[in-house]
């Protein structure tokens, strides 16, 4: 019932490979945008104005850093970024190359999914933090960022589920994964079948991020028993 | 002690500027419980956030303990509101904490370790009757379950002083009888400084020692809470005293006379006996008494007849049974 294009990539572990590919990139990437977006997020919310440490010249720098990466379409973002990823990993090319862009592309975005939960914290409860002698930084540690737990986690999901999208993207320089199979095998070579079971097994991991991650949501948040 | 001198709290500039505070000056006595009444938009919650400096006042000075708060570096204020606990309306509980740790949190603070803040908190939690919620979160707790968790958590660094910013005025009637007597337990037996904001003049008068009547951003009148209830000179204290009472005043004629019901003579059935022993039909205009532990507290406006000597009767009737009254309007 599949083509023969199917069998033959099966057979190679091509798919399989694929899909470890895609899951590796994704998490890597995931990771990685998390330590530099989540202080940035953080940094973001502290700093803008009615925050705890309203600074307003770093709070508009960051800012616009932020949005200027974040306006770029992540096809354009990977070409015009690959300078960048010769420096930063020797190479503009393969996969090492696509989890730079990746991570350039996602950090901004973790910034501000992180910034909109951390704003969200009840604005009482960081007025008692501070009537009770709280230090800035102990306000963010002990009250900001556990009060915005189950936001944050849903915010990784989203995130999560945006950069394997990208990750699908990266094709296009060389990366690979299941964007990879469904583009060369699936398109280029008319084998629809394979394209098909690309789409499948991306619907897959995504909804495999999303129930795993709301059941940690719902473990982790005590607003609601 | 608590010393505000001349204070006053601007926002804003030029076209934009709104006065919130203008020339308060009160002291706070160790020990007493001190109110702060006013009607919302009066001032009074930037009052009391002007003493630990969540705001910063525009003019004057805050003292405490003889230190002026204005002048403290950043860190010796951190430390200060270790002293100054304070309540809100809204609870300000940690959702992702449970009772226990919510109560713990000031003492975090503090680098008290954590074997030793569980502790202190669960004595805090048997003080305030929750010590069987410890493991709850606050979402699984009512509203006047969590203001006491609140208030366990407010008292845990030991503080000198509890600022209390319409803590009641979320809660119920009974509830806030409730939160009412515990705070005055904790002032009596720990010794705690209490300031009280609100706008519910049950609030005041049952608690407190001493009330700053805030209109307008300013003070409109200060004194003894006996004195002010029985006597109130400002208008606005006459408003909050007796709600409706312009109303009641310009509506009706003949005499009015406002009994003071203070907590001390309620065995007497005052109503019935002044019927009864001067002979007198009196009607009853507005009524707002309450019974306590057996003792009223509140306030009664009767109508006298016009007729001149029968309205005498009954106003030395009072004053022989040493009944606390004024003539109204």
């Amino acid at each position: 019932m599949f083509s023969e294009m199917f069998y033959k990539i099966w057979d190679a572990g091509i798919l399989q490979l694929g899909v470890w590919e895609t899951v590796y990139m994704t998490v890597l990437s995931s990771i990685v945008a998390y330590i530099i977006g989540l202080p940035l997020g953080v940094v973001l919310s502290v700093t803008a104005p009615g925050g705890i440490r309203p600074v307003g010249w770093l709070n508009r720098v960051l800012g616009f850093i932020v949005n200027f990466f974040r306006s770029i379409p992540f096809i354009v973002l990977m070409v015009a970024m690959l300078p960048v990823a010769k420096f930063v990993v020797g190479t503009s090319l393969g996969n090492k190359a696509v989890i730079v862009m990746l991570i350039i592309a996602a950090a901004p975005y973790v910034a501000r999914m992180v910034e909109g939960s951390i704003k969200e914290v009840d604005a009482g409860v960081i007025e008692a933090a501070n009537a009770m002698g709280c230090t800035n930084f102990q306000i963010v540690r002990k009250v900001l960022i556990p009060e915005a737990k189950p936001a944050l986690i849903n915010g990784a999901i989203i995130s999560m589920v945006t950069i394997l999208g990208y990750s699908a993207m990266a094709a296009t320089i060389g990366g690979t994964g299941l964007g990879q199979i469904a583009i060369i095998y699936g398109h280029q070579r008319s084998n629809a079948d394979i394209t098909w079971i690309c789409v499948l097994l991306l619907v897959i991991i995504v909804q495999i991020i999303q129930e795993v991650g709301m059941v940690i949501v719902r473990r982790t948040d005590k607003r609601t028993k | 002690m608590i010393e505000l001198r001349s204070l006053g709290k601007e926002y804003g500039e030029g076209d934009g500027k709104v006065v919130a505070l203008r020339d308060i000056s009160l002291t706070v006595a160790d020990g007493e419980i001190f109110g702060i009444i006013g009607l919302s938009g009066a001032g009074k919650s930037t009052l009391v956030r002007c003493i630990n400096l969540l705001e910063r006042p525009t003019s004057g000075e805050v003292v405490i303990d003889g230190r002026s708060m204005t002048e403290l570096s950043r860190a010796e204020l951190l430390q200060m509101r270790h002293s100054i606990g304070m309540i809100f309306q809204g609870f300000n509980l940690l959702e992702q904490r449970t009772v226990l740790r919510n109560v713990c949190f000031p003492l975090e603070i503090v680098g008290v370790k954590r074997a030793d803040a569980e502790k202190r908190a669960r004595e805090l939690l048997k003080v305030v009757g929750l010590e069987e919620r410890a493991g709850a979160y606050p979402s699984q707790l009512s509203g006047g379950q969590k203001q006491r968790v609140a208030i366990a958590r407010a008292l845990a660094t030991k503080p000198k002083y509890l600022l209390c910013d319409e803590a009641t005025s979320a809660l119920d009637p009974n509830t806030t009888q409730a939160i009412l007597d515990l705070l005055k337990t904790i002032n009596r037996t720990m010794g705690v400084t209490i300031v009280v904001i609100t706008h519910e003049m049950r609030v005041i008068d049952q608690i407190c020692d001493r009330v700053a009547v805030i209109d307008h951003s300013r003070i409109a009148e200060m004194g003894e809470v006996r004195e002010v209830f029985t006597n109130p000179r400002s208008q606005i204290a006459r408003e909050l005293i007796l709600p409706g009472s312009k109303k009641i005043n310009g509506e009706l004629g003949g005499r009015l006379v406002r009994i003071v019901f203070d907590g001390e003579r309620s065995s007497k059935p005052v109503i019935s006996s002044i019927v009864m022993e001067c002979q007198v039909p009196v009607n009853i205009m507005f009524a707002d008494t309450r019974d306590l532990d057996g003792t009223a507290y509140g306030h009664m406006i009767i109508q006298l007849p016009d007729n001149e000597r029968e309205s005498e009767r009954v106003l030395s009737w009072l004053r022989e049974n040493e009944i606390t009254y004024k003539e109204e309007g």
